[in-house]
């Protein structure tokens, strides 16, 4: 897939419904996301968010009884599209998963998987491999910490070096978009302040769409939020003045915690 | 204050029956096993030695080694794993990784779970039919071999399809949202961790297919052979078969001879077991999750 395609949107749904077998977990989205904003995912429980965000990378059709309707464009194409080949898809929008999920193998093959992969037969020089590991390695601010353990099963890490890791094995395929699903839902304050403080690094370098439950870190760590609530998308403003002058009556509700 | 109360005390005493009682039972249950392998290395022991393990019969079997038996039926379990461990495999991964979850794919599930169960003299029937007539491999090791395999092939499935399910779906889902196909992803990460069940399976089947007689015995396993075979088409002799022929079918046969043949039967599978018991831990020990 080339490049953006002269657009500025990053992520653009129309009138996106999604049912899982008869039950419709997403009505008529509307989505406009700009190329390298943060933007975060908040609403309660079961009101989609990780459907929406599935949706956005085709995971979600691995389930045979998910039936979609609209369009998801992502970078100005539309990856529902017949010839689209979902590799591709993948390879331009990376997810991070609630839990930490290394695979069982060395730190440095973790980071190199997808490069390899996509790097086809031809195996990239040994000089040029390093580069790429500790470049990835260094944009999430993790290089110190294990330059010296890139052999180690990356399994043997800290969960906060974990999820990092499964940041950084993300971008030496240069994803356009990076989705994240409670990315800090597993790790402890420390550990979920140091990813945040990464994901707000990575700015500007790449869309990141977060979904999150904590309202501080919605506020602290995004440019723009969503909320949602019932399938539905109810409001998508700036994070600012989402929080302080929110323009729905449920978005005040669920800011407040009314919603629980 | 602390002292038991009468409640505590039946609680107490029922404990130490249920204890007795399950413990008698387990012991019931080695005893048998214990007395099988006592007889055997009482009975059989004195007979081992190098000229029994490795000369052919003599004197109509009555004395001489087993030599031939010993090889054939070494020989019938590598043709059989040759056969039913590319097949097996294959088919539990195909089964797991890429059979659509319908009904369709749990019949054959089940079809498979059934095929474990058919008597092993249904298997040699088949066997005598497909291999011997049908595709005109004759009586061989061939034939007898393919017999095994399709014996435990049902076993082999299961435990690769066990082992292939129980590396954990994340790994699964990381690869393929880095843009991994699912071959990919099979190769460099689901085999790696299934490996050590699979081949745990894999010596469990071994150790089956070698005691094995009813499967060989129409198809390859010959009574007595004076040479040992050349190639897959000929016939060839077996320990199990062997044990059958030495221990009912050969008057004047010196007591000691069927026992000792038992005991070689047994020290193969127990050996095979140990080892397989002995692979898992090794490989459990080196992976971490
Ligand atoms: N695989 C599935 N099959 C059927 N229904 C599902 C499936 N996944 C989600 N749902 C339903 O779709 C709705 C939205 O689920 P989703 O997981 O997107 O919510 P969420 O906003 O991410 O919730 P949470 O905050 O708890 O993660 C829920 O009502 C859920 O029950
Ligand atoms: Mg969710």
């Amino acid at each position: 897939m080339d490049a953006a395609g002269g657009t500025e949107l990053a992520i653009r749904t129309r009138k996106l419904n999604l049912w899982y077998g008869t039950f419709q977990a997403l009505f008529d989205v509307d989505l406009e996301i700009r190329h390298g904003m943060i933007t975060s995912l908040i609403g309660p429980s079961g009101c989609g968010k990780s459907t929406l965000l599935r949706s956005v990378n085709r995971i979600n059709e691995r389930l045979g009884y998910v039936r979609i309707t609209g369009s998801v464009d992502v970078l100005g194409h539309d990856i529902y599209a017949p010839e689209v080949e979902l590799v591709q898809v993948r390879q331009q929008v990376g997810m991070v998963f609630q839990r930490p999920n290394p695979l069982p193998i060395s730190v440095r093959d973790n980071v190199l998987f997808g490069y390899d992969l996509h790097a086809g037969g031809r195996r990239k020089s040994r000089a040029e491999r390093e580069e790429v590991l500790e470049d990835a390695l260094r944009q999430v601010v993790l290089w110190d910490k294990v330059k010296d353990r890139l052999d180690h099963k990356a399994t043997a890490l800290s969960l906060e070096e974990q999820q990092k890791l499964c940041i950084a094995r993300l971008l030496p395929v240069k994803p356009g978009v990076l989705l994240m699903d409670e990315p800090c839902s597993a790790l402890d304050p420390r550990g979920t302040e140091a990813v945040e403080e990464l994901i707000w690094e990575l700015r500007g370098r790449y869309t990141i769409l977060i979904v999150t439950h904590n309202m501080a870190q919605a506020r602290r760590a995004s440019e723009e939020c969503i909320f949602m609530l019932l399938g539905k998308v109810i409001e998508h403003t700036d994070t600012a003045e989402m929080f302080v002058t929110p323009r729905h009556q449920e978005t005040a509700d669920y800011i407040e915690g009314r919603y629980g | 204050m602390f002292d038991a109360s009468p409640l505590n005390r039946r609680n107490a005493r029922n404990e130490m029956l249920v204890r007795l009682l399950l413990g008698a039972m387990t012991g019931l249950l080695v005893l048998p096993v214990l007395l099988i392998l006592g007889t055997l290395v009482y009975k059989g022991g004195p007979i081992i030695s190098f000229e029994f393990l490795f000369t052919s019969p003599t004197n109509g079997m009555t004395a001489g080694g087993i030599f031939p038996a010993l090889l054939g039926t070494i020989f019938l379990v590598l043709v059989a794993l040759l056969a039913s461990v590319p097949l097996g495999v294959a088919a539990a991964i195909y089964l797991s990784e890429y059979a659509p979850d319908n009904w369709f794919t749990r019949a054959i599930n089940l079809a498979i779970i059934n095929l474990a169960g058919v008597p092993s003299i249904v298997h040699a029937l088949f066997g005598v039919g497909a291999f011997v007539i049908f595709f005109r491999f004759g009586t061989s090791i061939l034939a007898a071999s393919l017999t095994l395999a399709i014996m435990t092939l049902p076993v082999v499935i299961v435990a690769t399809r066990e082992s292939l399910q129980a590396v954990p779906q994340a790994f699964r889902e990381a690869c393929w949202n880095m843009g991994a196909t699912r071959w990919q992803t099979i190769r460099r990460v689901v085999l790696p961790n299934a490996v050590s069940g699979i081949l745990t399976g894999v010596i469990l089947e071994v150790s089956r297919t070698a005691g094995e007689t009813a499967p060989i015995m129409f198809t390859g396993a010959a009574f007595f052979l004076p040479f040992l075979p050349q190639s897959v088409f000929d016939q060839t002799m077996a320990l199990s078969l062997h044990l059958f022929v030495v221990s009912t079918q050969v008057p004047g046969m010196p007591e000691e001879l069927p026992f000792g043949v038992a005991l070689v039967l047994i020290c193969m599978v127990l050996a095979m077991n140990s080892l397989s018991i002995a692979l898992r831990m090794y490989l459990r020990g080196r992976k971490r999750w």
